[in-house]
């Protein structure tokens, strides 16, 4: 178990967006995360890393490299910029990307917190004293392998905003797999393969399996059913804030409930 | 867009004369004055008002029929002559160094040179100042001149109430406008655009009337004189010359132009100093960081950076560097008074920044000579100076929204770096 989210609530005020959804994801696996639009997915991320706080309940982090017993992280007392050194990394349905900042500077402020440390409250770094050269060439290191992962080597020195769309939604997940310095325990994308041709859906799906071999666990917000049901190891189903369906995906593509929900849609297979 | 509609263009010229009979009505066409009696009389002189809206009718008119509507192509894209800039950057950046290295020598020591040159680099130096804050960080500051005042006063009362010299009170007035920077940062967190300038504006004329009225501290509105002279490491500048003064000790020609050649390699040293420590800093983590909170802080906060921190920093950065051109300023004019420290101030330094190109220390280090040096040089047009200070700069924003130098250079590539054109980058939101 990596990730427990307990009777999670989110009001905005009459509405509730999320209403008391419990459920978890393994160490190791791919979580999907689907229902219809409004039904409270970008709300739950936005619970989850952070930038809400839940009305209601509570959302544990338990670090896979933690020696048994020791206390899950409430991720839910955190404050949001403590929630990347926990070891939980995002993106966003619609893109944030320093557009003026090239593809590799990208990845290079992601690493903020492990490179400060290095520039001795960066008056070190000032003066030339620190060990911030080696620790900047170790970080740009990190960043070529993921510009690579991603097929974005030749675009390293293009600004972000230049990219193609394509590019961008890879380049921020490649951003995100950069904040932790062994890569995030949990990587949470939020409707990453919207805009993306066939092709690249194809390829984003291979990406995601190869993130998942390397030890970071995800948690996926999708719409387009071929990717979830291909790649997930589970599948949990919103509507209307509430959770519906929880299961392999097979046994949730054939749920009546979920097919009730997602009635008229033709995204459902 | 071809030929234009004649009807088109008279109807466009109306409107043009509308406009102008708008502003004219008011500031032309009603006048008051003392009468005979003493009294006030109106008087109306609609004849004026007439020829002045015929005049931008006929202008207006024309200048359609003639060019066309022509749109003048507002452009943050490497223009022509900043492409050129650029490209021989690596040559004018050095060149305009050793412009100024060499300036007392160039000048043959002429003292009104000197004293501009001392004038434009503590622009320079304020502007690079605030670019950190404006320009890397995105946060708009329009009370940049607190910090230049609350350095040039600490220096004032170290230096006159405990003796302590120069050398020890600068760090001491760049810490103490740094520690005021904080204070300001931390109501004006959560603040953004518009609201974060207002207040930041706010803070400026605080920090002016306390100094205002503060009398037993400050001396309110007489200031504080007798500020010492800087000196040459302990050897004080004096006419006379002698055994212990700087004339003495290197056996020289006692001058007046020691002290000023001193004073501009001093604020030379200061604005290279800021100019170095930013261009570092930019290169670095936290720099990267400032940037990054300019194009998005949400993002950020994902990333695991402590928005609250950074923002403080650049607050603290910046304002520590305007403690140090205020302690400058102080040793030079010897006096201090809060008239120095006013709104005007403040916006004289963020038009360079923005004039010259956020972030860009080339442009603004440019923007601070054009503004102060044009100012300055074009003193015997009296008023009009104003004027054609303000049309070039509506001209200058018009046809470079950004700036002069509106591109931005990655502060690190893998291989060539190639300037990001002004479009891409953010301008902050506060
Ligand atoms: N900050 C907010 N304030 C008020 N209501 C909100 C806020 N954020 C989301 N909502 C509402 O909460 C509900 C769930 O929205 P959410 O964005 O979580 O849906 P979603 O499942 O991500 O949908 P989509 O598939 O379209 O992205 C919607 O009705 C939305 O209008
Ligand atoms: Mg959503």
């Amino acid at each position: 178990m990596l990730l427990q989210v307990q009777d999670v609530t989110m009001r905005f005020g009459g509405l509730t967006a999320v209403d008391r959804v419990t459920f978890a994801a393994a160490a190791g696996q791919i979580t999907a995360l689907i229902g219809p639009n409004g039904a409270g997915k970008t709300t739950l991320f936005n619970c989850i890393t952070g930038f809400y706080r839940p009305s209601g309940g509570a959302i544990l982090l338990h670090p896979p490299g933690a020696e048994t017993g020791a206390a899950p992280v409430a991720l839910h007392r955190l404050a949001g910029h403590r929630i990347a050194r926990a070891g939980v990394a995002r993106t966003f349905q619609n893109i944030r990307l320093f557009p003026g900042m090239t593809a590799l500077e990208n990845l290079l402020v992601a690493q903020h917190n492990a490179l400060m440390a290095t520039t001795g409250w960066g008056i070190g770094a000032v003066l030339g004293l620190s060990r911030y050269p080696a620790a900047e060439r170790a970080a740009v290191e990190k960043a070529k392998q993921w510009l690579q992962a991603t097929q974005l080597l030749d675009r390293a020195d293009d600004p972000a905003g230049a990219l193609p769309y394509g590019a961008q939604r890879r380049l921020e997940i490649a951003r995100a797999m950069c904040t932790s310095p062994d890569g995030p325990a949990l990587l949470c994308l939020d409707e990453p393969a919207a805009g993306l041709n066939p092709r690249e859906s194809e390829e984003l799906a291979k990406l995601l399996l190869q993130i998942r071999a390397g030890g970071t666990s995800i948690l996926l917000i999708e719409h387009d059913m071929g990717v979830v049901m291909r790649i997930s190891d589970r599948v949990v189903v919103l509507d209307h804030g509430q959770r519906i369906a929880d299961g392999p995906p097979a046994e949730v593509r054939a749920d009546p409930r979920v097919i009730a929900a997602y009635l008229g849609e033709e995204e459902v297979e | 867009m071809g030929r234009t509609n004649p009807v088109a263009a008279v109807k466009d010229a109306a409107l043009a004369a509308l406009v102008a009979f708008g502003l004219f009505a008011m500031m032309v066409g009603l006048r008051t004055e003392i009468g005979p009696e003493g009294a006030l009389v109106l008087r109306q002189r609609w004849g004026d008002v007439a020829i002045l809206c015929g005049l931008v009718f006929l202008g207006r008119l024309l200048l359609t029929l003639w060019l066309g509507r022509r749109r003048v192509a507002a452009s943050t894209k490497p223009g022509r002559w900043t492409a050129r800039l650029q490209q021989a950057g690596r040559l004018f950046a050095p060149a305009m160094l050793a412009v100024a290295l060499t300036l007392p020598v160039l000048s043959g020591g002429d003292r009104y040179i000197l004293d501009l040159g001392i004038l434009v680099l503590t622009y320079v130096m304020l502007g690079w100042g605030l670019n950190i804050v404006v320009g890397l960080a995105g946060l708009l500051d329009l009370g940049y001149v607190a910090f230049y005042g609350i350095g040039a006063y600490s220096y004032a009362l170290l230096a006159t109430e405990f003796g302590l010299s120069f050398w020890l009170c600068l760090p001491l007035a760049g810490i103490l406008a740094a520690f005021w920077g904080v204070l300001l940062g931390f109501p004006v967190l959560r603040l953004r655009g518009d609201y974060l300038a207002i207040v930041t504006l706010a803070f400026g004329e605080i920090i002016r009337v306390v100094l205002l009225n503060w009398v037993s501290l400050t001396g309110g509105p007489n200031g504080i004189a007798g500020i010492p002279r800087p000196s040459f490491f302990g050897l004080p500048f004096s006419a006379a010359g002698g055994e212990g003064s700087f004339a003495g000790f290197f056996g020289l020609e006692p001058s007046p132009s020691h002290r000023v050649i001193f004073l501009y390699y001093l604020i030379l040293g200061l604005a290279l100093l800021t100019n170095w420590v930013t261009i570092r800093l930019r290169r670095q983590p936290l720099g990267r960081a400032w940037e990054a909170l300019r194009e998005d802080e949400i993002a950020c906060r994902a990333l695991g950076i402590n928005v609250t921190v950074t923002k403080l920093s650049a607050f603290a950065i910046g304002a520590m560097f305007g403690g140090f051109a205020g302690a400058f300023f102080a040793t030079r004019q010897a006096f201090v008074s809060p008239e120095s420290f006013t709104f005007i101030e403040s916006a004289i330094i963020l038009a360079i920044v923005v004039l010259g190109g956020l972030g860009s220390q080339v442009g603004v280090a440019v923007a601070a000579l054009v503004m102060i040096g044009g100012f300055e040089v074009f003193r015997d047009l009296g008023d009009y100076r104003m004027l054609v200070f303000g049309g070039a700069m509506v001209v200058i924003m018009v046809l470079r929204p950004r700036g002069l130098v509106g591109t931005r250079t990655p502060s690190i590539a893998l291989g060539e770096k190639r300037a990001i054109s002004g479009e891409l980058v953010g301008e902050g939101h506060g």
